[in-house]
C-alpha cells in the first residue's frame, strides 16, 4: 500500500483528501497521446466545494455531501449509517441481494485476485484506494463489528476499523468511483462480488440516509416518475420530437418514416433511451427506418416512463428500480404487446430483461428482449439489401457490460457488423472480457464539480487505450474511423471522452450507435446516412 | 493415547459435520434474491455458451423452452475446483501455491477415505492383501498430499508478507489459519516418519473406526492427528469455508439465469418476498414497517428534500 493511504486512513478526521492522483501516476496511454503534454491538467476542486462538500476521499467530488454543522450533527449522520447498515442485512429491507452479498461479506481471502480485472485500479497506478477489494474491506469490517457484534477476537479474525462520520463520508464517495461492471467478481475464485458491495453501500445512502448522486436520484429516477422521462420530455414533447425526426429521416433517406404510437396489440412496442431521441436523434431515426423497411409490426408508447427505458435505480436505489420497471411493464400491458424489446441501452436491458424478471410476476411479466437479435434477423435475413462497400472504414465495436458480461448479449451485434462492415477489428479484450467505457453505472451523466475529469483520466483510461489499439493503424485523420456503442449511456462517455482528447479533430474518430451502420450500409436508402462530422 | 486421539477425531469430525450444516443452513435460509448472473454461464446452450452468450441472444427466446447443460456445468466446476482455474487465469502468480494447498488438501481427503475404507474391510484373510493395499495407498497419498500442504502453505505465508497487496489485507487470523496447516501437516509428516513400529495414519484411522485402545500411537503422529481434527472443527467457523460458500456464489448468483415463467416456482418463492415490509427511513422510499415490498413499488415516491 503506498504510504499514507490504508484502511485505518479511513477514518482521519482532517478534511484532506487521502490521495491527490497526478497525470504521472497513470496507466500510460498509446499513440496518439503518448506525450504527457497531451493529457489534460485535472481542474482542483473550487474552494466553495472544498468549503461546503464533503471532499477528503480524493481529487474529486460526486456526490455532494454537505458537511455537518456540528459534532452533534455527525453523530446523528453515524447513528443513520448503522442502522441502515442493520438493514442492508435484514431479510425484510434487503431480500433483492442478501445471499450474495452476505457470501461476498464472509468467504473473501483476499487473495486480490480480482484486483488486476479492475480497469480503475489499473489505470489509477494501482492506486490502493481504488483497489476493488478497499471498499469492500472497510464494508466487511463494520459488518463484523456492528452487524455481527464481533469483539476481540473477531477484529482478529476479520480486522478492526474506527466508525466515525469522516469514514461514512469518504464511504459514501468510494461507492462512486465503481463502475458496477464486475469484472471483478467475474475473476473471483470465490465469487465475491465488488461491484455489488459498491451497489450495496450507494442502496444503504441512498435508502436511509437520502444521499445519492442529484443526477441519479433528482433529476434522474424522480423526475423519470413525475414527468415520464429523465431528459424532463413529457409525453407531448417527445411525440412532436419524434415527428421531427421522422421528418428529418424521410428526408435524408428518401424513405417515407413515420413511428408508429399507442397502436394496441402492436407485435413489439420500442422503448429507447429518451436521452438518443434529444441527443442522438439519428438513432430512433434509424430504428423506425429499419423497422419499417422490414415490416414489423410496432409502436413506442406515450405512456408515463413508457418512452424513456432508463432505470437509474439499477445503480443506487431498489425502491426506484422496482417503480420504474413496473411503469415500463405497465405501458405493455396497457397496449396489450406481444413484447417488449430495447433500443440501444445497456442498462436499461439488463434492469427490465435481467434484474426485474423476478419481480414481474403473473400478468406483469410481460415478454421483454434485446433489440439486437431482432436487428441481427432483419441484417441476415435478407428483407432489407445492404451494400456493405458504404461502410468501407475501420469500425471497431464496444461491448457494453449490462448487455454483454451482465446479460450475455455478445454475437448478435458481431454477426452484423461482421457483415456490414468489411474493415471491422475487435478490440482486446472484448465479449465478457469486455473493459467498460467508464461510463457505468451513472458516471456517464455524472459532471458535477471536476468528476468528469476524473472520468476521463481514470474511470475511462483503459477503455480509451482499447480504442486507440484498435485504430493503431489508421490513426491518420485522412481516414475517418467509427466507434460503435450501442448503449445511450457508453455513447455518452465516449462523446465527452474523445472530445476532452481531441480525438475527432486530430484523428477523426467518431462514436456511433449499431443501427446507424445498419442503415447506412442499407442499398434502398440515399448514400451517406451517416454524416461525418462531430455530434 | 489412543482414547485422546480418537475423542478428537470424533469430536472433529462432529464439530466439522454441525459447522457445515450451520454455514449451509444459514445460505439456503436467506430468502432468494433477485438474478444477478454474470457471464459466461456453461449451463447454456452450446450454441451461446461458446462464447460466453445467452439465451437472450435469440429473438422471442421466451417462447422456446430454457436449456440447461449439465455436462457442461460440471465439466465447468471440474476445471474450477481440480485446477483453480479462475486463479490461473486471473492472478497466476498465486496460482502454484493456492494449487499446492488445495491438491493437497484433496490427496489429504482421498488419503483418508481410503484409510477409512481399509479400516472397514472384514479381517477376513482373503481380504487382508485388499486391506494392506489400501492402506499403503492412503499412506502414499497422505504423505504427498500433506508435503505439497505444507509447500502450498508456506508459499502463500511468504506472499502474505512480502507482496504489498496481499499483506495489507492479512488479519492476525490468515497467518494462523496458515501456520496451522504447515504445523497440522508438519507433525503428521514428522509423526509418520518417526513413527517406526508404532500405528501408522491409516492404522489409526482403522483403530478409530474399531474403537481399538491398544493401538501403539507415536506422540508425534497423534499430535498430529489431534491437530488435523481441531483443524478441521476450526474451518466451517472461517473464511475457509468457502467451499460451501462457492456452491451458492456460482449456482445461485453466478449461473442461477432460471427465467420467471408464470405460474412456476419461481413465482411462488418470489410471491414471499413482494410480501416483506422493509422500514428504510429515506423520505422517497415510503417504508413504513406496514406496507409491503410490492404496495411501495407500485406507488409513487414521496417527494423529498435531498441532501
Amino acid at each position: 500500500m503506498r504510504p499514507g493511504v490504508s484502511l485505518n486512513d479511513f477514518s482521519r478526521t482532517d478534511r484532506e483528501p487521502l490521495i491527490h492522483l497526478s497525470n504521472a501516476d497513470l496507466m500510460p496511454l498509446p499513440e496518439p497521446l503518448t506525450d504527457k503534454k497531451d493529457d489534460p491538467v485535472s481542474p482542483a476542486l473550487s474552494e466553495e466545494c472544498r468549503n461546503r462538500y464533503e471532499c477528503g476521499l480524493d481529487d474529486t467530488c460526486a456526490v455532494n455531501i454537505p458537511q455537518p454543522k456540528s459534532p452533534q450533527e455527525e453523530e446523528r449522520l453515524v447513528a443513520q449509517f448503522l442502522t441502515g447498515l442493520e438493514k442492508l442485512f435484514s431479510a425484510a429491507n434487503n431480500w433483492t441481494f442478501l445471499q450474495p452479498l452476505l457470501l461476498t461479506m464472509e468467504h473473501c481471502t483476499g487473495c486480490q485476485t480480482c484486483a488486476d480485472a479492475c480497469h480503475i485500479f489499473e489505470a489509477s497506478g494501482r492506486n490502493e484506494l481504488y483497489r476493488p477489494t478497499f471498499r469492500s474491506e472497510v464494508l466487511r469490517r463494520l459488518y463484523f463489528k456492528f452487524v455481527k457484534h464481533g469483539g476481540l477476537f473477531s477484529a482478529w479474525q476479520h480486522g478492526d476499523i474506527r466508525l466515525n462520520w469522516p469514514l461514512v463520508a469518504r464511504l459514501i464517495e468510494l461507492s462512486y468511483r465503481c463502475n458496477l461492471c464486475r469484472r471483478c467478481a467475474q475473476a473471483c475464485p470465490i465469487g465475491c462480488d465488488n461491484g455489488l458491495v459498491a451497489h450495496e453501500l450507494r442502496k444503504l445512502f441512498s435508502q436511509e440516509m437520502g444521499i445519492a448522486a442529484r443526477e441519479l436520484h433528482d433529476q434522474g429516477s424522480m423526475l423519470q416518475l413525475k414527468a415520464g422521462s429523465s431528459t424532463g420530455m413529457n409525453a407531448e414533447v417527445v411525440k412532436d420530437n419524434v415527428a421531427f425526426i421522422d421528418e428529418d429521416i424521410s428526408e435524408r433517406t428518401g424513405i417515407e418514416v413515420h413511428t408508429p404510437w399507442d397502436v394496441h396489440g402492436a407485435d413489439v412496442l420500442l422503448i429507447h433511451n429518451a436521452g438518443e431521441i434529444m441527443a442522438w436523434p439519428e438513432n430512433p431515426g434509424a430504428f423506425a427506418l429499419i423497422l419499417t423497411l422490414a415490416g414489423v409490426s410496432w409502436t413506442m408508447s406515450s405512456e408515463l416512463a413508457g418512452y424513456d427505458s432508463i432505470n437509474y435505480g439499477l445503480w443506487y436505489d431498489d425502491a426506484q428500480f422496482a417503480r420504474v420497471a413496473l411503469k415500463h411493464v405497465e405501458a405493455a400491458r396497457k397496449l396489450g404487446v406481444k413484447r417488449v424489446v430495447l433500443g440501444e441501452c445497456g442498462h436499461a436491458h439488463k434492469a427490465l430483461c435481467v434484474v426485474a424478471d423476478r419481480m414481474l410476476t403473473g400478468e406483469f411479466n410481460v415478454p421483454r428482449e434485446s433489440s439486437l437479435p431482432l436487428l441481427r434477423d432483419i441484417v441476415l435475413g435478407g428483407k432489407i439489401r445492404f451494400d456493405p462497400t458504404r461502410n468501407d472504414f475501420p469500425v471497431t465495436l464496444h461491448d457494453p457490460c449490462n448487455l454483454v458480461r451482465l446479460m450475455g448479449v455478445v454475437e448478435p451485434q458481431r454477426e452484423i457488423v461482421r457483415a456490414l462492415c468489411p474493415q471491422f477489428r475487435e478490440m482486446e479484450p472484448h465479449g465478457v472480457d469486455n473493459y467498460c467505457c467508464g461510463g457505468g453505472s451513472g458516471f456517464a451523466i455524472m459532471s458535477g464539480n471536476n468528476f468528469s475529469d476524473w472520468r476521463f483520466h481514470v474511470a475511462g483510461r483503459r477503455k480509451l487505450d482499447q480504442v486507440l489499439t484498435a485504430f493503431s493503424d489508421c490513426l491518420d485523420p485522412a481516414t475517418p474511423k467509427y466507434l460503435c456503442a450501442p448503449c445511450s449511456n457508453c455513447k455518452g462517455q465516449f462523446r465527452d471522452m474523445l472530445a476532452y482528447y481531441d480525438l475527432w479533430e486530430k484523428n477523426r474518430i467518431l462514436y456511433g450507435g449499431l443501427v446507424e451502420l445498419i442503415v447506412n450500409a442499407a442499398t434502398d436508402v440515399k448514400p451517406g446516412f451517416i454524416e461525418w462530422e462531430w455530434h | 493415547m489412543a482414547i485422546a486421539v480418537y475423542l478428537a477425531i470424533y469430536s472433529g469430525l462432529l464439530v466439522f459435520l454441525i459447522g457445515c450444516f450451520l454455514r449451509i443452513r444459514e445460505y439456503s435460509r436467506v430468502p432468494f434474491h433477485l438474478r444477478w448472473e454474470l457471464y459466461p454461464v456453461p449451463h447454456e446452450a452450446p450454441q451461446y455458451a461458446a462464447h460466453g452468450g445467452s439465451y437472450f441472444e435469440s429473438a422471442e427466446s421466451w417462447r422456446k423452452p430454457q436449456e440447461h447443460h449439465h455436462v457442461r456445468e460440471w465439466a465447468a466446476m471440474l476445471e474450477e475446483i481440480v485446477f483453480l482455474r479462475s486463479v490461473w487465469e486471473s492472478n497466476r502468480r498465486l496460482w502454484v501455491s493456492s494449487f499446492c494447498l488445495h491438491s493437497g488438501l484433496y490427496l489429504s481427503i482421498a488419503a483418508a477415505a481410503l484409510a477409512a475404507i481399509a479400516g472397514v474391510v472384514p479381517a477376513h484373510a482373503a481380504l487382508i492383501p485388499v486391506s494392506a493395499g489400501l492402506a499403503t495407498a492412503a499412506a502414499w497419498i497422505g504423505i504427498t498430499g500433506a508435503v505439497v500442504i505444507v509447500d502450498g502453505a508456506i508459499l502463500l505465508l511468504i506472499s502474505r508478507v512480502r507482496e504489498p497487496g496481499l499483506r495489507n489485507y492479512t488479519k492476525g487470523a490468515d497467518i494462523f489459519n496458515l501456520l496451522f496447516f504447515v504445523a497440522t501437516f508438519g507433525l503428521l509428516i514428522a509423526g509418520t516418519l518417526v513413527s517406526g513400529h508404532a500405528a501408522a495414519t491409516a492404522e489409526i484411522v482403522r483403530g478409530a473406526l474399531r474403537l481399538d485402545l491398544s493401538l501403539p500411537i507415536h506422540p508425534l503422529l497423534g499430535a498430529g492427528v489431534v491437530c488435523a481434527s481441531a483443524l478441521a472443527a476450526y474451518i466451517p467457523f472461517t473464511h475457509m469455508s468457502h467451499f460451501i460458500a462457492k456452491y451458492f456464489t456460482w449456482h445461485e448468483v453466478r449461473w442461477d439465469d432460471r427465467r420467471m415463467e408464470r405460474g412456476g416456482a419461481l413465482e411462488r418463492r418470489m410471491a414471499e418476498n413482494l410480501q416483506y415490509r422493509p422500514t428504510w427511513a429515506a423520505k422517497h422510499v415510503g417504508a413504513d414497517g406496514q406496507r409491503s415490498w410490492v404496495e411501495i413499488a407500485a406507488g409513487d415516491p414521496p417527494q423529498e428534500v435531498r441532501k
